[in-house]
């Protein structure tokens, strides 16, 4: 496939930026690795970006980059090509993370051998990756399979799945954007796979800041914290979450739990009845 | 029947009154809240309530039943108003009868406490300036100094 993988769109929004909306909420800080001839690519300068060091080493250069950006920092890295990856397999990495290791890695569906584009590199990683350029072997994937490195099981197989012909993007689109429409014999994708459809009112001072008394919402936000994270970027609702209260299907609910789709949420300004 | 109730027309005391006589109740007690034309050292001129109704209502409800089990009173009502009102209006009604005028009183306020702090209505206020202002949301923009799990409740009437 010729077109920039990063720039497809999914449901309106790039796969880069689903892929940081995603990452956002679960590390200290997330940037874009970016080639030198993809530094003024509007895509990708919309966020923090990270550039190689050498170039025509493909991903390997990203990672030695940000490892020499922070070298005291373990870096999540993530492959911007994965339509289906979701917060679950992000959270269940980071979860069993082994700091004592140089990688935490997924074990890969096809091959058995470890995933580095959704992987945990640790700092002690940095000299190995160097070592390994310097020898000429440039695939991250030898890299880990011959290193020391903990292997996970994907808690959900299809996440990992990439697309590289125009077929797989347009199956991927269709997985996403008609995840409701699947018939009940159908396989589904896992709850937290696909985008959910929320409805959303809004009262008081959050209606007139969103300008509007409720609305439809695809969202990959999985609980009502991070519904609220998201709408308040888009709307830009001033009210913090800490003074809020969240009601799901018409009943005081939690900011964790998980939302499904087709659930109704409403955000409770402070109240003043009486 | 529904103990508790939003209006967008005219409180009828009267009415919600009738609802709470009961020949075993001695005592009646009962909460009248009125718009007033001041508050927090600002001039209102008007108001407007808004009520997420679904779980006000249930909500509501709830606060009568733990009121009629905490104590013990026979009979229990509130309605609040939303929609626009205008100074002097009645904004909210609660009335308890009971055996006797203790529990009643005791009832009565717990009540008005509890839908104050809990049922989802929230108040617009109109000033005399021009400006207007959603009470208790004001100072709970992102970046606001001091966090409270519910802000301070604001006098009023």
């Amino acid at each position: 496939m010729q077109r920039d993988k990063a720039a497809l769109p999914y449901a309106g929004r790039s796969q880069l930026a689903r892929a940081m909306a995603l990452l956002a909420p679960e590390v200290e800080r997330s940037f874009v690795s970016v080639r030198g001839d993809q530094l003024t690519d509007p895509t990708r300068t919309a966020f923090d970006t990270i550039a190689d060091l050498k170039s025509d080493l493909g991903p390997i250069a990203g990672i030695q980059a940000a490892l020499h950006a922070h070298p005291d920092r373990a870096w999540l890295v993530l492959a911007c090509d994965l339509p289906f990856l979701d917060t679950a397999t992000l959270r269940h990495l980071i979860a069993h993370r082994d700091s004592s290791r140089i990688a935490t890695a997924y074990r890969s569906n096809f091959d058995g051998l470890p995933e580095p584009l959704c992987a945990i590199f640790e700092p002690r990683s940095l000299p190995i990756i160097e070592q390994s350029i310097s020898q000429g072997q440039h695939c991250p994937r030898a890299l880990l399979a011959r290193s020391d490195v903990t292997l996970l099981d994907l808690p959900n197989a299809r996440a990992l799945d990439n697309i590289n012909t125009g077929q797989e993007y347009a199956a991927a689109v269709n997985a996403l954007s008609a995840a409701r429409e699947v018939p009940a014999d159908a396989p589904r994708p896992a709850p937290s796979d696909a985008l959910r459809r929320l409805s959303v009112r809004y009262f008081a001072l959050l209606r007139e800041q969103a300008g509007r008394s409720s609305e439809v919402v695809h969202t990959q936000a999985a609980t009502p914290r991070e519904l609220y994270a998201e709408l308040q970027r888009r709307h830009g609702l001033s009210l913090a979450p800490e003074f809020l209260r969240v009601a799901v299907n018409d009943e005081f609910g939690d900011w964790r739990v998980p939302l499904a789709d087709g659930d109704s949420v409403v955000f409770l300004p402070p109240v003043a009845g009486g | 029947m529904a103990r508790f109730s939003l209006h967008d027309g005219d409180l009828q005391p009267e009415l919600l009154r009738q609802e709470l006589q009961h020949p075993g109740c001695g005592g009646y007690a009962a909460f009248e809240g009125w718009v007033r034309d001041f508050n927090d050292g600002r001039s209102v001129l008007r108001l407007e309530y808004e009520a997420f109704a679904p779980l006000a209502l249930r909500e509501g409800e709830r606060i009568l039943a733990e009121a009629q089990q905490r104590f013990g009173v026979e009979r229990l009502r509130c309605a609040h108003r939303v929609g626009p009102l205008a100074i002097g209006q009645l904004a909210v009604w609660v009335g308890v009868s009971a055996a006797h005028r203790g529990e009643a009183f005791d009832a009565c306020r717990y009540i008005i406490d509890e839908v104050k702090h809990r049922v989802p209505i929230w108040k617009k206020e109109y000033y005399e300036d021009g400006d207007s202002g959603w009470v208790n949301c004001e100072r709970c923009a992102v970046g606001s100094p001091a966090v409270h799990e519910q802000p301070p409740v604001q006098g009023t009437r």
